[in-house]
């Protein structure tokens, strides 16, 4: 329906236009070729002056209008050590190219309206002026040879790498289909390798975990950078081409699959120190949500941002990111929250290389544990407090056999022993409660001996270790859910006396 | 116009007296190449008809490529307001919810971004425009009875009547119309899975892209060997009018580099369909990683912009050339500096070789590489100072007649130098950190390669008009069109730079998702009220155009404009053959305007006894 409107609005709009066009032939017959060209020529002399003016003025104004955009300008000046040389170069090119504009602009139009027809005139005839091309000729070329200067003195600068003793920070971000991810190389400083063919649903950028500077780097969900430190950005893409694109920072390179890219910057304002700038300017005086009032304003809630500057396909427009510039002590904490990925999702799963070992760190986190919780039982009254889980022994399924990484548990409890002559333990095994009941006992009972015999390989009496098997009559969680059934399975070490 | 005196019987004379005879017979009923309506019409060996199905083509695609940018505008500047009213046209692409309230598809808006920037670039500029002015002047103007080679002029408008037909059809495919931007980057545009406008719509993309360089090539060959052959005596190089330099010197630089983008779509082609790895690598998508390894997406972009570099000359040079020889019509003076013109024109040509990769200062290339560029890129804008210099002395101490096609002149003047000064900054790497990719690059390119060259085709479509119908299209609608066009480009695209510097990307659907390119709504409006405006203008032109044809103002005299060029020489129908008896000769250069008494010789005239010659 809206369409057929369309339709027929634009049937009599043709039929207007054409009776105009009627109209003025019929007015040109009655008044005579001859008078009608001369005031046309006026008249279109005129207008093309007036435009002129107007189009200069206007274009005056608009930069006036728009001055918060201006680079360098208070609200627009980069928060970054590079950015300001290019929005130099930039109102230096806009100086240049401005007085260009406005000069020939008005010549063009002055000269039309001033020559403009007129039937006893005539024009010059003036065919060339070889030292009038000349001049045109160098001068542009000097003013284009001091740009190429200027610029590649900037790009190199800019573009420069790192110097390998120099002290920088490296982060990596990689685009895909349609976010970004970004990784810090963690306490290491390194960022360790990756392989395309790697990737899977928990390992969204192929790291190789048999890499080791893998294993302490992390994805953080906000790019969290200190001010004054020089950052290297390594730039990646997982599927199509992305940019990655900073405008606050002047930044701005290209994600290729295939071809690692890289930027260097160094932010120099906080993101407090830019909402502060922010907030002298009145535009930014305003609610940042226009439905509440009274809410924070603009200013306030500045954030820096991570946009895509290279297509990518239809979610292009809304990969974002925030980033963050803070203080190095405040950069420094938020360090400390972040947790490794691979700690945080791969380490003991099937994609993890070092499943059946522990690292250094691990062996003396789970020593201090199992001190920790022996002292506890050693020191609370209640009996049934006096129990240590030896939460790291585990068995493989439905045998007696006892896993790899359990003996690092067990040289915990040796040494404890030893360190603790006059204590006697009993072993308690444990089961779920699936399977038959009596195989459930038995079980228990040759785990609790498997426990034993390892302890007094170690060289602890045999006097001072009973074992002992419960199958499963003494349940600690549900036996309904995986998770309790798991928890169900169990060795405890119980403080008989001291 | 009346003032200019007019002796045909004389000019016949000139012609009969000093004309070459080359024995041609005119074919009244049997002329076995124009006899029949088919043969006359549809599948015409006479540069005359191919231009003007060239110019009508490329209208027809002008037409669909801004109606496409008017509802992206829309999508921009409104994105609140409902589209479900244009449900009936774009169908499944509208989804309306339960509201009633419609919302564009975000794949389609790229694909109507891709299709706007597609069409325009290669159907309207470069077949519309060089296309149409090629086929019509090269011949007309030259002194020749048609190409060096008709049948392979037919060739042209039929492979690139192919190239229409498969990207129209593109346009109803299920999965889209291609959507990866009129750049085609891969590996966006290789993957059908990264994208649903890279399945079949890419296929078809490229088939009609191919077929289009053909028509391409075809026109080039056509137009090189006739200006080096087809020159009527007395018609040496430097005595050819401009926009015939401008068209030679066009087709040079797309025989050249045009094969350059055949071969980049070859091994797109074969990325695509049989696992070649020439553009991709390393890439993981749609849950697996892919076996291509070891190519690069940025040689694609290498040899994609060899031709797009290159390419926006192709589309700006004909203008140009255009522009020059209506300016000097109109003003009654000599182009000034024709030499300088010309060499400028080479110099472009030249350069325009050596500057493709300032499209690629971001896309990882090494920096030393781009400071290689920054040099030559900022040298183009030498050769383009020194015409528009030249264009403004010669309007200077004119006796301008400011009629359409000369008003479309002189804002083609404006447009060029506002657009052109933008490219300095674009073309200075450091700056172009902050503003590749974002609105100031499509403030840029829009005014300078865009709307320029819209504005030197109106300029030659009104001028040549009579030429090409007998009749003249009229000049209030002509002027409103132009005043129109000429304020309402401006409003587009002249607060897009203020957008590019603020950091605002291009080809985003919708601006809301950042803070920093939020803020721009009420600036997104005015443009979309204007670009919406400005598409009514144009439609303005249009029906002039079909009404003149048929009711336009006769043309009474041969030479209305009073112009010194060839084809004004001819019948005001001209048939087949262009001259009836003898081909003129010429005696002197294209622009002796206003010297001594007159205010025009034609080139056919011998030079008079006392005359002073302009070193022509």
């Amino acid at each position: 329906m809206t369409l057929l409107t369309i339709f027929i609005i634009f049937v009599l709009f043709a039929v207007v236009i054409v009776q105009i066009s009627r109209i003025n032939e019929m007015a040109k017959a009655i008044k005579g070729e001859e008078e009608v060209s001369d005031r046309s020529m006026d008249r279109q002399g005129k207008l093309l002056f007036g435009f002129m003016v107007v189009f200069l003025v206007g274009t005056v104004w608009s930069a006036w209008a728009y001055r918060n955009v201006m680079l360098g300008y208070g609200p627009h000046e980069a928060a970054s050590a590079h950015g300001g040389s290019l929005d130099s170069l930039f109102n230096a090119t806009l100086a240049m190219t401005g007085i260009v504009f406005i000069i020939t602009h008005i010549a063009l139009f002055y000269f039309a309206w001033k020559y403009r027809r007129r039937s006893n005139a005539r024009a010059t005839h003036i065919s060339h002026d070889n030292r009038l091309e000349v001049i045109w000729t160098i001068i542009p070329a000097f003013a284009m040879v001091g740009l190429v200067i200027s610029s590649l003195m900037i790009w190199n600068d800019v573009m420069a790498d790192v110097d390998p003793d120099e002290d920088y920070l490296e982060i990596e971000a990689t685009g895909t289909q349609f976010q970004w991810f970004i990784r810090y190389p963690g306490p290491d400083q390194k960022l360790g390798t990756k392989n395309f063919r790697l990737i899977e649903g928990s390992n969204a950028l192929g790291q190789d975990w048999s890499d080791l500077k893998n294993l302490d780097d992390f994805i953080a969900q906000e790019i969290w950078l200190p001010k004054g430190k020089k950052v290297r950005v390594r730039i990646a893409a997982r599927d199509v081409l992305h940019s990655f694109y900073l405008p606050h920072f002047r930044v701005k390179m290209d994600a290729v699959p295939g071809l690692p890219t890289m930027f260097v910057f160094t932010p120099i304002k906080t993101t407090e120190e830019y909402r502060e700038e922010l907030s002298k300017y009145s535009e930014y005086q305003v609610p940042a949500d226009p439905d509440d009032p009274d809410g924070p304003q603009k200013w306030e809630v500045f954030d820096y941002e991570l946009a895509c500057a290279e297509l990518c396909g239809y979610g292009h427009y809304s990969m974002r990111k925030v980033v963050k510039i803070v203080e190095e002590p405040e950069y420094r904490a938020w360090l400390r929250e972040q947790e490794s990925f691979y700690v945080q999702s791969i380490r003991g799963t099937d994609a993890d290389p070092y499943k059946d070992q522990l690292f250094d760190y691990e062996l003396a986190d789970r020593k201090a544990e199992f001190e920790r919780d022996f002292g506890d039982a050693l020191s609370a009254a209640d009996d049934a407090a006096r129990i240590v889980r030896l939460k790291y022994v585990n068995f493989e399924t439905a045998s007696a056999n006892l896993t790899a990484l359990s003996r690092y548990e067990l040289d915990n409890a040796a040494e404890v022993l030893q360190g603790n002559p006059s204590v006697v333990v009993e072993l308690g095994g444990h089961t779920d409660s699936a399977g038959d009941a009596d195989a459930n006992l038995d079980l228990s009972r040759r785990r609790a001996n498997a426990v034993l015999t390892y302890l007094s390989g170690k060289g602890i009496d045999t006097n001072r270790l009973v074992a002992r098997g419960y199958g499963d009559l003494n349940p600690i969680d549900d036996n309904g859910t995986e998770e309790g059934r798991a928890n169900n399975r169990r060795t405890e070490l119980k403080i008989i006396s001291e | 116009m009346a003032d200019v005196v007019e002796d045909v019987q004389a000019q016949e004379k000139l012609i009969e007296e000093l004309g070459y005879d080359d024995h041609f017979h005119e074919h009244h009923k049997q002329d076995k190449y124009a006899s029949g309506f088919i043969s006359k019409y549809v599948f015409s060996q006479d540069h005359k008809i191919i231009a003007k199905q060239f110019l009508i083509t490329g209208m027809i695609w002008a037409i669909i490529g801004s109606a496409m940018s008017v509802i992206f505008r829309m999508q921009l500047g409104f994105p609140e307001e409902s589209l479900t009213w244009i449900k009936p046209l774009l169908g499944k692409w509208i989804t309306v919810d339960a509201n009633g309230m419609g919302t564009l598809n975000p794949e389609f808006y790229y694909a109507l971004v891709t299709m706007h920037g597609t069409i325009i670039v290669f159907f309207v500029l470069t077949a519309g425009l060089s296309g149409t002015f090629s086929n019509l002047l090269i011949p007309l103007q030259l002194g020749s009875r048609d190409m060096a080679s008709p049948f392979l002029n037919m060739l042209s408008y039929w492979f690139f009547f192919l190239a229409s037909i498969i990207m129209f059809t593109s346009l109803f495919l299920n999965t889209g119309p291609f959507s990866g931007g009129w750049v085609a980057y891969p590996p966006l545009s290789a993957l059908p899975e990264a994208s649903s406008g890279s399945k079949a719509g890419m296929t078809l993309w490229t088939m009609s892209l191919v077929f289009f360089v053909v028509s391409v090539l075809l026109g080039g060959v056509n137009y090189i060997t006739t200006v080096l052959n087809l020159r009527t005596k007395g018609m040496s190089m430097f005595r050819m009018p401009l926009s015939i330099w401008a068209f030679f010197i066009t087709a040079i630089i797309a025989l050249l580099s045009f094969p350059v983008l055949v071969s980049a779509f070859l091994m797109l082609i074969l990325d695509r369909g049989l696992g070649t790895s020439f553009f991709l690598s390393e890439i993981f998508i749609g849950g697996q990683a892919l076996d291509h390894v070891g190519g690069s997406p940025i040689l694609y972009q290498h040899l994609f912009w060899f031709l797009g570099h290159p390419e926006v000359y192709i589309i700006i040079l004909p203008a140009m050339g255009l522009v020059s020889e209506v300016l000097s019509v109109h003003s009654r003076k000599p182009i000034f500096g024709y030499t300088a013109m010309v060499l400028s024109m080479m110099a472009i040509a030249f350069l325009s070789f050596l500057v493709w990769a300032h499209h690629m200062f971001m896309s990882g290339v090494n920096p030393f590489i781009s400071s290689i560029f920054v040099i030559f890129t900022l040298i183009i804008a030498v050769p383009s100072a020194v015409k528009v210099f030249n264009w403004i002395a010669t309007v200077y101490k004119g006796n301008i007649r400011l009629v359409t096609p000369c008003l479309f002149a002189i804002g083609f003047v404006s447009m060029f130098i506002s657009g052109g000064l933008t490219g300095i900054f674009l073309g200075s790497s450091a700056i172009d950190i902050q503003l590749h990719d974002t609105y100031f690059v499509v403030a840029h390119f829009h005014i300078v390669m865009g709307v320029a060259a819209f504005f030197g085709m109106f300029a030659g479509i009104y001028h040549w008009y009579p030429k090409m119908y007998g009749r003249f299209m009229n000049e209030t609608l002509g002027k409103i069109h132009f005043w129109g066009t000429m304020i309402g480009a401006y409003v587009i695209f002249w607060p897009m730079h203020y957008l590019g510097m603020a950091g605002v990307p291009r080809r985003y659907y919708k601006f809301d998702t950042f803070q920093a390119f939020a803020d721009f709504s009420d600036m997104n409006k005015f443009i979309t009220i204007g670009a919406i405006i400005v598409f009514g203008v144009q439609l303005i032109f249009v029906i002039n155009f079909f009404y003149s044809i048929w009711r336009g103002k006769k043309q009474t005299t041969k030479n209305p404009w009073g112009a010194s060029t060839l084809e004004w020489t001819t019948p005001i129908r001209p048939g087949h053959g262009n001259w009836p008896g003898k081909i003129p000769s010429v005696h002197r250069w294209a622009y002796d305007y206003s010297k001594g008494e007159r205010e025009v010789i034609t080139q056919i005239e011998p030079i008079g006894e006392d005359e002073k010659l302009d070193s022509h």
